[in-house]
């Protein structure tokens, strides 16, 4: 059992921009407790006269990295949370924070794989965890992701995970682009459908530990599509979060 | 998890499923009450028998409360109300609820 899960003040200690819309803060964290891949953190913001607003974010970091996250916060029109991040926050603010937080959907590398992962836009953040935290273990589970994103220059971590690929033949990345694919794109240009969800298959086995985190109806169409290919239901756990861009 | 924007609270006029979330978004309000993470644990509803994780219900998260359906049958599970000076618990909906014990 550990520690009640209180409030704490980390400090953001770097920023980097990852697409125009998302961004990836580093947070030393006093009281820093190892996440499981996953995980999220809930952040609460104080205003002057005491109005509060909080959200959850999920860790894009690996758990290995002691005394520090980051959480990769996707700017929301109109969100109270995310705009302050986009538009306001600097390196050495102070933030209210609690975690890690979430035990349902969550991964270690001793939970094995093979491993299926299905991302809707920003629903890649704890899946990323999951990427980051099997490399740094050292394993080859034999692993795919599936990211559905709306247009090539929205792909979150886009280089990164190209990077992984070609330093691990055992990680496999498909992308789709749903909205507009540019010349000489050579991923799917489609929503998730059960063609795609059967090649994904293909390359990593028909009995994947999966994850599928993003919208709602992506989660419902890629978890639905997968049993109706014979995945065993018990392997799959969501994540649901509003509609994309919203 | 991310911002939500979910108008209604209950779920009740989320005819087409869209605004959903699910029981990983209040983790951490549940976690505050219960003392451990239950998104993990089990549990049955008392509607239609579903036996099947906290992380896995329908939840509606705006609003003065946080309402937790049931994936299968929709019914209502697990309501929490929060003012300043206390947490209202409402879990007619679950006929029983798994709570890992403290092995230390």
């Amino acid at each position: 059992m550990r520690a009640p899960l209180a409030w704490q003040i980390a400090t953001v200690t770097a920023i980097r921009q990852e697409t125009a819309t998302v961004r990836s803060f580093t947070f030393a964290v006093p009281d820093w407790q190892r996440h499981l891949a996953g995980q999220h953190y809930d952040v609460r913001l104080t205003a002057p006269d005491g109005y509060q607003a909080q959200r959850s974010y999920s860790i894009a970091s690996e758990p290995m990295r002691t005394g520090e996250i980051d959480l990769t916060i996707e700017r929301i029109e109109g969100g109270e949370v995310s705009s302050y991040f986009h538009d306001v926050a600097t390196v050495g603010d102070r933030i209210e924070i609690r975690g890690p937080i979430g035990g349902y959907f969550v991964w270690e590398a001793a939970i094995g794989g093979p491993l299926l992962l299905v991302a809707g836009g920003s629903g890649v953040v704890p899946l990323m965890s999951m990427l980051r935290h099997r490399t740094g273990a050292g394993d080859h589970i034999p692993t795919a992701l599936l990211f559905s994103s709306r247009r090539r220059d929205e792909v979150i971590y886009f280089d990164e995970l190209e990077s992984l690929r070609d330093a691990d033949p055992t990680l496999r990345v498909f992308h789709t682009l749903t909205r507009e694919q540019p010349p000489g794109w050579s991923g799917y240009g489609r929503r998730i459908d059960r063609s795609m969800l059967f090649d994904v298959l293909a390359a990593i086995g028909r009995q994947p530990r999966v994850f599928i985190c993003g919208p709602t109806l992506l989660v419902e169409a890629a978890a639905e599509g997968l049993v109706g290919l014979a995945v065993d239901p018990a392997q799959i756990r969501t994540e649901r979060f509003g509609p994309t861009g919203v | 998890m991310n911002e939500r924007t979910d108008s209604d609270n209950d779920g009740s006029a989320d005819t087409d499923g869209s605004m959903t979330l699910d029981g990983n978004a209040v983790a951490g309000l549940l976690e505050e009450i219960f003392g451990t993470d239950l998104t993990g644990q089990p549990c049955d509803c008392a509607h239609c028998g579903n036996h099947a994780e906290v992380g896995t219900m329908r939840a509606f998260i705006l609003g003065p409360g946080v309402t937790l359906r049931c994936s299968i049958c929709g019914e209502v599970m697990i309501r929490v109300v929060q003012t300043p000076d206390a947490t209202y618990l409402d879990l007619r909906g679950t006929a029983s609820l798994r709570m890992p014990r403290s092995t230390t």
